[in-house]
């Protein structure tokens, strides 16, 4: 298990992680999720032993790893652009650790992880004539090749286009859940989090302002800048905010975090306003509605539906699609 | 991988190489210390020292000692290096320091008292003001302008024959000279001509002398190969600052084509002294003996180009006939050199530079 | 603290060489100067500085050397563009000829081009014989090379495409160099001329051999104080000046070095064929083939001539020791020695500027830690800038007893030699251990590699051509080194330069003849290396 505990860590002086304090329990998978200059990846860095801590502590099953270089602590790190060894063939790549441990069978070894990532008969392959999704698999094997205590990944697939990205952020899940690997992710992208962890960690400014489950994350963000961050669209607060609640048939509250498709254009709704803008795209039209008694807000309406700018609507309010959070500043 | 493997080879060869002899490692042999091991004599001296390998054999045959030579520099930096190092000499004799610089290895103190027994005629070449016998005079040569006879004969123009020769418009354009300050026979033609013009006079004839063109260069090798009519390079100077032995040099069909100047002649001489401090003073003594035998003497014009101080060893056939010695050559007391070395230099690079 | 412990015993090694072989000789040096009579004096060596001759001397060693490094530059940028940007056939051998002078000895290179210039010879009508211009033209001679190979090295490895930008967007030829090619150059411009600045400040038996004696530098200044005169105080006071001097320019060229370093977008497109549009790259080129092809034609010639004729009879006789024994060993004996002596220096200099480059190159976690690896970044650049007579003199009056009692060690030659190398090994191993991705070297470590192991799986591979590259550099360096080894090497022992001097120095036509023929065979060995060298370049090669 991993602990952090009130972990400060200084990059020339000035404070790129504050009093951090983290635990990741053995199996599971944490994306510890921030807007880029936001301290996540010096975090992983401390964790992997590259930088080393101002303040606090980083301990693994209780033990204190300061000191422990980063080549003893049994942690493997896999970069955003892979960084394969150009010189080394894949298997060589995927077999590296398992050379340093004179691990028998290491070609065995290699052809079941490279199997696990989808490149059989890459053995062969030098990186440079492999793809940008293809190196981050063998990436991805070379790190599990050892099966380390901790798998740490430095935004594994943002190099990637959307479409490889969506789809190797699943394989990415599915390899980790079936090596059952304990892994710490930093990301800056909601949906490969999502996709990827059952732990959140949201960063801002150095610090670690929520954890805990992901779904429990997403349900209630502490704040209005983790809701705004974490996908929601717009956060009201004050009377906007009950008039909204009131609508969806939930008790009120300070403030409220919507998603963009929270509204729905139907014939009838508690709520009515004005369509300010529209724009068509392949699943849905998404609308902007200056609604009456709240204000602007986004809101989904079905293709077969045919709003335009200055008609009005009926809204009706999809609850699971709001969140409640702290007042705001 | 296969480049790490192509790698290998390269540094696995360099690294035989080091050590299968294509290195200097391991051939410096016993201690590192010249001057601390008592079965050798270190002789510490300049880059022109030569003597045949059988005589150094027959040295060691002789004294039982190793003889290990230790040159570089030029006298100067010989001399230099021995004042320097005087506290802790570099080894047990040294040889090769002249009597333009002799006064300064004395005033430090770098030499031990040693009567040799000196060979017929070598008394006259005893440094003068040297009352303890710390220097043994072994060579000498001397420096003199010498002219290309066959230019002059060529040109129906006779020869220059004395200093002031030099000067006279007949002869403009005509003389090249290694500098005083970059040159030991640049240094004793200064001292040729603070000699014959006094201490006063000496300015003016350098004035005159580059008036008429004199070129200057910076060391003997660019005088004599470079721009002298008979060097290597055929230049086009037939008047160059050379030695009495030089004339030697250039003989073919049975006569020289140069000679020396006999009235513009400057006398060095080279001596050996055991250094105070020496690990192995009787070795050091034994060389110096041995220097003086007959058989060095008469290997040291063939071997360094000089004359040796014994009037009794033949000279080559070659030097007999074609390398005559000044009878009476231009002198400079060796404490005035000291006293006044810097100043004349400085003054002669004001002369000089235009 | 750990990563402060591991740069400091990194670091030691090369500390403790250029602490025993280079700071300690030279301050040794200098203190004789400080101290008379054992009085401590620094109001002596001061007087020095006021000296109306010390300030001429000063005034034309920066003038002669500026000049000199302008005019390398402006003839080595042009040229450097079409060798290294343009294709034409033979263009490898071009740059490996044009390399030779850099190793040349300077007795020899002063001969050959007294031959050209000297009023008896073929640009005698110049009158350029024993003229400052002359001076000049020697120190381009030697370093207009370095230009060429450190900036064409870069410009190699230029990204083409911001200059098809701005031509694209209607810039002229001459418009795109100077607002977009100069400034990406200029880290190697300034590398390449400080470090041009800094051999022709300190260069000796040019200004002796072709100023005709009414020019002194410093250098010239402070072997004549030292080893004529004696006078320390003076000699103590010029090196001072040298040395302050020269740090002052490394700490500007660092400064004016410190941008981006362009060289890092690496092209591989194949360069075009020489165009009429490269005239300015072809002019240049000719004037440097001319200036540096004329002396070592007439090096060539002097070496075929026997007595009237021309044959081979000099290269036949270099298995003698010349004429009436000039020579205790034969010339191919002392090729041989060479050979062995650079094969030391070259281990010796490429193990310490390994160490070097790797402690510079890694990056720096705080600005303490930065200036301490630019600070040992330019430490190692000093012994370019010291006299070989200060240095020499200095190893033999602090190197005599133990623990460092190395001054009649054979090894002293190629320490000496490795020193004078190093500047140059470090600057070619440097900007490529400094491209290497330092997350490479993390991911290894995050697979278990230790900084060993790390460091051969990245930084090796990345490096073993250029590693040869610097080998072959300090290979050449030292067969021509002949300041330091005049001074150290020993009798029996002497290298090619020291036997090419004596041979020189020694009359007869023979041995004359067998000098030049001597040369030629070291300025061939030393172009075949640096062919090999060529051969395995790589981008980074020579951007010092």
């Amino acid at each position: 298990m991993l602990t952090l505990a009130h972990l400060t860590v200084e990059y020339d002086g000035a404070p790129a992680v504050v009093d951090a304090s983290l635990a990741l329990e053995d199996g599971h998978v944490l994306a510890v999720l921030g807007p880029s200059g936001s301290g996540k990846s010096t975090l992983l860095r401390a964790v992997a032993g590259l930088e080393p801590a101002a303040a606090g502590s980083i301990s693994w099953d209780g033990h204190d790893l300061a000191g422990v270089p980063t080549h003893r602590r049994g942690f493997a790190l896999m970069f955003q652009d892979g960084q394969l060894f150009g010189h080394l063939t894949v298997a060589r790549n995927v077999g590296y650790a398992l050379r340093l441990r004179r691990t028998p069978n290491a070609a065995a070894r290699v052809r079941e992880l490279l199997a696990l990532v989808g490149l059989e008969g890459y053995e062969d392959r030098l990186p440079a004539t492999l793809s940008g999704g293809e190196r981050q698999r063998v990436a991805l094997a070379r790190s599990l090749a050892v099966q380390p205590r901790l798998l740490l990944l430095d935004e594994p697939l943002s190099a990637l286009d959307a479409g490889l990205r969506e789809r190797l952020a699943t394989d990415l899940r599915d390899i980790l859940r079936a090596a059952g690997t304990t892994a710490l992710m930093v990301t800056h992208d909601q949906d490969e989090a999502f996709t990827v962890a059952d732990r959140l960690a949201v960063m801002r400014d150095g610090r670690i302002v929520q954890q805990g489950d992901i779904a429990e994350v997403w349900r209630a963000p502490a704040d209005p800048e983790t809701a705004l961050f974490l996908g929601y669209a717009r956060v009201l607060s004050g009377p906007r905010a009950g008039a909204l609640l009131r609508a969806a048939g939930l008790r009120e509250a300070p403030a409220v975090a919507v998603r963009r498709s929270a509204l729905v254009v139907a014939d009838r709704g508690p709520l009515s306003g004005t369509v300010v803008s529209g724009r068509v795209t392949p699943e849905l039209i998404r609308l902007v509605v200056d609604v009456d008694g709240i204000g602007e807000l986004d809101a989904v309406a079905r293709l077969d539906t045919h709003p335009g700018a200055g008609d009005r609507v009926a809204l009706v309010v999809d609850a699971s699609r709001l969140a409640v959070t702290p007042a705001g500043h | 991988m296969r480049r790490i493997w192509a790698v290998a080879p390269a540094l696995l060869v360099s690294g035989s190489l080091a050590l299968a002899g294509c290195s200097t490692i391991g051939e410096d042999g016993g201690g590192s210390d010249g001057a601390s091991s008592p079965d050798r004599v270190v002789l510490v001296t300049h880059d022109s020292f030569s003597l045949p390998k059988p005589l150094q054999r027959k040295f060691e045959e002789q004294s039982g000692y190793d003889l290990v030579v230790r040159g570089s520099g030029d006298a100067g930096i010989l001399t230099n290096k021995l004042v320097l190092t005087k506290d802790d000499p570099l080894g047990d004799v040294a040889f090769g320091v002249d009597n333009t610089f002799a006064s300064r290895a004395l005033d430090a103190g770098v030499f031990a008292p040693y009567d040799a027994s000196l060979p017929a005629g070598a008394d006259q070449y005893r440094l003068a003001g040297d009352d303890d016998h710390e220097l043994t005079p072994i060579d000498n040569a001397s420096v003199c302008v010498n002219v290309d006879d066959t230019w002059f004969a060529s040109h129906d123009l006779a020869p220059p024959k004395t200093l002031d020769d030099l000067a006279d418009p007949r002869y403009r354009d005509l003389f090249v000279t290694p500098g005083a300050a970059t040159s030991s026979p640049g240094m004793a033609f200064l001292l040729t001509t603070v000699a014959a013009y006094g201490e006063d006079g000496w300015q003016d004839y350098w004035s005159r002398l580059m008036a008429n063109g004199t070129r200057l260069v910076d060391g003997w090798s660019q005088a004599y190969e470079v721009d002298f009519t008979q060097g290597g390079g055929k230049g086009d100077r037939p008047i160059v600052l050379s030695y009495d032995s030089s004339p030697a040099f250039t003989v073919a069909d049975g006569t020289s084509t140069t000679s020396a100047l006999l009235d513009t002649c400057f006398r060095q001489v080279e001596y050996a002294g055991v250094l105070a401090g020496a690990a192995n003073p009787q070795g050091a003594e034994a060389l110096v003996d041995f220097l003086l035998t007959p058989e060095v003497q008469a290997a040291l014009p063939d071997s360094m180009y000089v004359f040796p101080v014994d009037a009794s060893v033949p000279l080559p056939k070659e030097w007999a006939s074609f390398a005559k010695q000044p009878t009476d050559p231009y002198a400079v007391d060796p404490a005035d050199i000291s006293a006044h070395r810097d100043e004349w230099l400085r003054e002669w690079s004001d002369v000089t530079s235009r | 603290m750990r990563r402060a412990l591991a740069l400091a015993a990194l670091a030691a090694v090369p500390l403790a060489v250029l602490g025993v072989f280079f700071v300690l000789p030279v301050l040794g040096m200098v203190s004789e100067g400080f101290w008379t009579d054992g009085r401590f004096d620094p109001a002596a060596v001061l007087e020095v500085l006021g000296r109306p001759r010390v300030h001429r001397v000063v005034w034309f060693t920066v003038w002669s050397a500026s000049a000199g490094t302008a005019l390398s530059l402006l003839l080595g940028v042009p040229a450097a563009h079409l060798l290294h940007r343009r294709r034409f056939p033979g263009r490898r051998v071009l740059r490996a000829v044009l390399l030779v002078p850099f190793v040349l000895p300077t007795v020899v290179v002063g001969v050959a081009f007294r031959e050209l210039i000297g009023e008896a010879g073929p640009l005698g009508f110049l009158g350029l014989d024993g003229s400052a211009a002359a001076i000049v033209a020697g120190l381009v001679f030697f370093n207009v090379a370095v230009v060429i190979r450190a900036v064409g090295a870069a410009w190699e490895s230029l990204d083409p495409r911001p200059a098809e930008a701005a031509a694209a967007l209607g810039a002229s030829p001459a418009h795109v160099f100077r607002t977009v090619t100069l400034p990406m150059l200029r880290p190697a411009i300034m590398s390449a001329a400080s470090v041009v600045f800094l051999f022709c400040a300190t260069a000796f038996g040019v200004v002796l051999t072709l100023g005709g004696l009414r020019y002194s530098s410093v250098e010239t200044e402070i072997y004549l104080l030292t080893t004529n005169l004696l006078d320390l105080q003076a000699a103590a006071a010029l090196s001072i000046v040298q040395l302050v001097a020269i740090t002052s320019l490394l700490v500007v060229t660092s400064r004016l070095r410190a941008v981006p370093d362009p060289t890092l977008a690496r092209s591989t497109a194949r360069p075009p064929r020489v165009s009429r549009a490269d005239w300015p790259g072809l002019l240049a080129t000719g004037l440097v083939v001319v200036l540096v092809g004329l002396p070592v034609a007439a090096l060539v010639a002097g070496s075929l001539q026997v007595g009237d004729g021309y044959g081979l009879a000099n290269y036949r006789a270099l298995d003698t020791v010349g004429s009436r024994s000039a020579l205790l060993v034969p010339v191919t004996d002392a090729l041989v020695t060479s050979l062995r002596t650079a094969v030391d220096a070259t281990w010796m200099s490429l193990s310490l500027g390994l160490l070097v480059a790797v402690v510079v190159t890694r990056r720096s976690r705080s600005r303490t830690e930065r200036r301490a690896r630019g600070l040992l970044d330019g430490l190692f650049m000093l012994p370019l800038g010291v006299s070989a007579v200060t240095l020499g003199f200095g190893f033999l009056i602090t190197l005599d007893r133990p623990p460092v009692d190395f001054r009649d060690s054979l090894l002293l030659v190629p320490i000496a030699q490795a020193l004078v190398a190093l500047p140059l090994v470090v600057r070619t191993l440097a900007p490529v251990l400094g491209g290497v991705d330092d997350r490479q070297r993390q991911a290894a470590a995050s697979l278990g590699a230790g900084p060993l192991r790390a460091f051969l799986t990245v930084d090796l591979p990345a490096m073993w051509k250029p590693l040869l590259a610097a080998a072959g550099f300090a290979f050449a360096v030292s067969l021509g080194e002949f300041g330091a080894t005049s001074f150290l090497a020993r009798e029996d022992h002497p290298t090619l330069p020291i036997v090419i001097y004596h041979l020189i120095g020694h009359p007869g036509a023979m041995n004359y003849g067998m000098a030049l023929a001597a040369s030629v065979v070291l300025a061939g060995t030393t172009a075949l290396v640096m062919l090999l060298v060529e051969r395995l370049r790589v981008p980074s090669v020579g951007s010092f």
